[in-house]
């Protein structure tokens, strides 16, 4: 028997992959696969390629990294899957080792280091922002369209209009709940979602707080670390977990709560990430399972605040992170259902990637854009007045193909209808 | 290895961006859903258009290179595994729902749609496409024709063939012809009828017209557990000898429950020792009658539970977990081999006796699932590779599916001969039908490129027992590779 070609740290198992019964049930929801057709790029292909590796069959470099790299790790094949194959494991166990025994070109190197070096901090990204707000004043982006390389085009291109306001505001450390409390949680503020979307966060301590919840938010709240682990790059992953774990342990709190779809799923596999570390894994666990994306916890209160009517068709649209990876789907339905008036309708082909996907958009702009424009015939299909997802990167996304209809996360317009006011007008009283 | 005029051809036909060459990438082309047997292909092409493939077959027919079209690669009897230095031509870029036309109800589709696609398609319409073989989520129509699918509602309204009108087939010589035509009857010899089922033999079918038929105004589904799987096979007689010809008449034993069950959540019964799904369609008051019918016959049979579902979503709930049932089976064994067999309504109870003791002997569990309305089964013989299981495995089997002969029934229901099991045909077929179908088969395939060593038995594939891939001592020594 020839060696595996993985390293001996947390490689593939042979059990998960012999899980795989090479049935193919996954492939017509593999976004890779719609696109090209191409078994290596299925999930069923993949995992092939995986055992290959696993029995030494195979290098790393080359084909297999390509073919790795390519997923978006959406995880649509794991909602598939009849046999149970845990996906999601497998792909988690082999991108660390791509990260760490296969040479990537310099540019490529140079890029991912970028992104890592920026997306994670706040601060940084607050500094972009401000570029970003120039740029944008300066209508430099129509000159960007032309002159830059595919990927800082795709990457300018998913920059949202910038709002320095709310870019630099901060979100209150507390926030009491409205009435006798129900319950007391933790926001997790998250880095994107704060700097580009920050009315997202205050919307939703609005909303937790109407609902009986007290909130705190720390400040001194890092990077959860979920674009780092998706892309392979566990060292990274694992400090911003204990960074997180550390941050929010010491609150006095029943639930730990996410409004990101990334981060919420990333924050519920601290448990298993950090499982071989003796000193953190019961700390992780515990964290784990105070967790809940914020749909998740509305859901699972009884509604107490008065909802005001929204007369609106309000298309939903599964994050992946949240539908495929958490497995939530009815709860955000559900809440969207406690407001009077909302026409909810679910897209065609909704368990296709919108192609967003972590960074996914950044280091592979053409599929993205082609998935991405997918999305949005699919939205249009339906006609509706506005579109709902729970993840920024979603948001951000489909921003770009999709300019002619409104985008709010959930809790937007559940705030909206509890403050009584249309959805895309701005909130009261921040 | 392909010689490189052969190469230069096939990428001229199809174009260097449809060609897949890559070592690497070409081994995951090297077995469809039947993983034991593997071959990797010289070279997988990825026709975008009817003209692509012809030439790729053109290209191939002149330079005498083996080919083999590969759908979504779900067959389960090998009938997708590449040739030795042979070339796959995959279908799957060829998707597109040419037409649908609903006041005739027809739809004219690429090879590569899948069989669901088409009733989504066709939904809008009020109308659908009948034929649904269990993996109709993924399995494409021309694998549909290749196969001759059938499903589980092919008991009422038959399989492929009665629903395939008219194709575009591109013969071994990359020669481009129609067969059938928008009728029905035809004159002549019914030649669409000899490609379906041919299990990709004689030619590669591409732009594939369907008929389409209405919604049915109401549809009846019942699940009902039974204290054992003779019991559940007498209401199976009972019922066709009512009249009542059910939409479906699905039958499980325990194992395959448990393992649905624990794949879905259908809400099966986990201790019954025998379930059937039983469903009418039709029009309400037709069905109503019917139904009544039906509780009467289960009832008479000692059925320990009835469950009507309630709501669309329900009935969903429950064919999911019985569509999900070969899959799932790995929920409850490390290994198992889906076989498929056809044996007359009446033996129903002495087969499934006769299996169960068979695996006795073995010493390894059956599960079993099927079509029972036509008496199609799909005993699942679960094993273990890592405890030396898998000779037992195979040879039990074997033995089911000649047993299904034996007891006056076919070889294969739906999943086809393939590779898997062109060796036990001559159990069924005597030297005159072998050499009448090899016939059949050079008049449309001379020079046997076309897909070869598939669904006939030939004497150098059949005078070693084929099995699962084994490395060769000196692959393991690392002396030599597999490309």
């Amino acid at each position: 028997m020839t060696d595996s070609s993985f390293d001996a740290t947390n490689p593939p198992s042979r059990e998960l992959l012999n899980d795989c019964v090479h049935c193919g049930f996954c492939l017509p929801t593999c976004p890779t696969y719609q696109l090209w057709g191409e078994e290596m790029d299925s999930p069923r292909g993949r995992i092939y390629l995986m055992d290959l590796a696993e029995r030494g069959e195979i290098e790393l470099e080359g084909a297999f990294t390509e073919h790795i790299d390519a997923c978006l790790g959406c995880m649509a094949c794991v909602t598939s899957c009849p046999s149970g194959v845990q996906y999601d494991r497998l792909l988690e166990a082999t991108r660390p080792q791509v990260e760490r025994n296969v040479p990537r070109a310099r540019s490529d190197r140079w890029f991912r280091s970028g992104i890592f070096a920026l997306f994670p901090y706040r601060r940084r990204l607050r500094a972009a922002a401000v570029g970003g707000a120039l740029y944008q004043k300066l209508r430099l982006p129509a000159l960007a369209a032309r002159i830059l390389p595919p990927r800082l085009r795709a990457a300018q291109a998913l920059m949202p209009q910038v709002r320095l306001r709310s870019a630099f505001a901060s979100l209150p450390r507390r926030v009491r709940p409205a009435g006798a409390p129900r319950k007391r949680v933790a926001l997790l503020s998250g880095c994107v979602q704060d700097v580009f979307f920050h009315e997202v966060n205050t919307a939703t301590q609005r909303v937790l707080a109407a609902e009986g919840c007290e909130v705190l938010t720390p400040r001194a709240q890092g990077c959860c670390g979920a674009l780092g682990l998706h892309a392979g790059r566990e060292t990274h992953a694992r400090e911003r977990a204990k960074q997180t774990i550390a941050t929010f342990e010491k609150l006095p709190v029943d639930n730990i709560v996410v409004n990101v779809a990334g981060c919420g799923s990333s924050l519920k596999e601290y448990g298993h990430l950090l499982a071989d570390d003796p000193q953190w894994s019961e700390r992780a666990t515990a964290f784990s399972a105070k967790v809940r994306d914020v749909t998740e916890l509305l859901a699972e209160l009884e509604p107490q605040a008065e909802r005001h009517r929204i007369d609106a068709k309000v298309a939903y649209h599964d994050a992946c992170h949240l539908g495929h990876a958490q497995g939530i789907r009815e709860q955000p339905r559900s809440v969207l259902r406690t407001i009077p008036g909302v026409d909810l309708v679910d897209l065609p082909d909704a368990e296709l990637c919108c192609g967003s996907a972590g960074i996914y958009n950044m280091v592979n702009p053409e599929p993205a854009a082609e998935l991405g424009e997918r999305k949005a015939r699919n939205v249009r299909a339906v006609a509706p007045e506005l579109l709902v997802t729970a993840n920024p990167g979603c948001l951000l996304q489909l921003r770009r193909f999709l300019d002619d209809v409104p985008m709010l996360h959930p809790v937007q317009l559940l705030d909206a209808s509890i403050q009584g006011r249309r959805p895309t007008e701005a909130p009261m009283a921040e | 290895m392909l010689d490189r005029t052969a190469h230069e051809a096939l990428v001229a036909a199809v174009g260097p961006e449809n060609v897949i060459s890559d070592p690497v990438q070409l081994r995951s082309y090297e077995c469809d859903g039947l993983t034991g047997f593997r071959q990797v292909p010289s070279l997988v092409v990825l026709p975008h258009t009817t003209e692509d493939v012809a030439q790729a077959v053109r290209a191939c027919h002149r330079h005498g290179v083996p080919f083999v079209a590969r759908g979504a690669g779900t067959g389960l009897s090998g009938g997708a595994m590449p040739v030795a230095d042979g070339v796959v031509i995959s279908l799957q870029r060829m998707r597109e729902i040419v037409d649908i036309d609903p006041v005739d109800r027809r739809a004219v589709l690429q090879p590569g749609v899948t069989n669901l696609d088409i009733t989504k398609a066709a939904a809008a319409h009020g109308l659908y496409y009948a034929p649904d073989p269990s993996s109709q989520q993924v399995c494409t129509i021309g694998g549909n024709v290749a196969e001759n699918s059938g499903g589980a509602h092919c008991l009422k309204y038959g399989f492929t063939t009665n629903h395939v009108l008219s194709m575009t087939v591109v013969l071994p010589d990359g020669e481009i012809v129609t067969l059938g035509g928008d009728t029905g009857e035809q004159l002549g010899p019914d030649l669409r009828g000899v490609v379906i089922g041919s299990e990709g033999t004689l030619g590669i079918a591409c732009d594939i017209t369907v008929r389409l038929l209405r919604t049915p105004e109401t549809v009846r589904t019942l699940l009902a557990d039974f204290p054992s799987v003779t019991a559940a096979g007498d209401v199976v007689s009972d019922l066709i000898a009512a009249g009542i010809v059910p939409a479906a008449v699905e039958m499980m034993d325990n194992l395959a429950i448990q393992a649905a069950e624990k794949a879905v959540g259908a809400g099966y019964t986990l201790t019954t020792p025998a379930a059937l799904v039983v469903e009418l369609d039709g029009p309400e008051s037709e069905c109503e009658t019917q139904f009544d019918e039906v509780r009467a016959i289960c009832d008479r049979h000692g059925c320990t539970r009835l469950h009507i579902a309630e709501t669309a979503a329900e009935r969903a709930r429950i064919w999911k977990g019985r569509k999900a049932a070969f899959a799932a089976v790995g929920r409850i064994s490390p290994d198992y081999i889906v076989q498929d067999g056809v044996v007359p309504r009446t033996q129903l109870a002495e087969v499934l006796s006769r299996i169960e003791g068979m695996g006795r002997n073995a010493g390894l569990r059956v599960a079993n699932v099927f079509h029972a309305g036509d008496g199609n089964l799909h005993p699942l013989v679960l094993f273990d590779e890592d405890a030396g299981e898998l000779e037992r495995a195979e040879e039990l089997s074997t033995d089911i599916a000649e047993l299904c002969v034996e007891l006056g029934g076919s070889l294969s229901g739906e999943h086809g001969i393939g590779t898997d099991k062109a060796c036990s045909m001559p159990r069924m077929f005597g030297e005159a039908d072998l050499s009448t179908m090899d016939r059949v088969r050079a008049a449309f395939d001379p020079r046997h490129l076309c897909n070869p060593g598939k669904l006939l038995p030939t004497p150098r594939l059949c005078g070693e027992q084929p099995g699962r891939y084994r490395p060769h001592p000196l692959e393991e020594a690392g002396v030599i590779e597999r490309l």
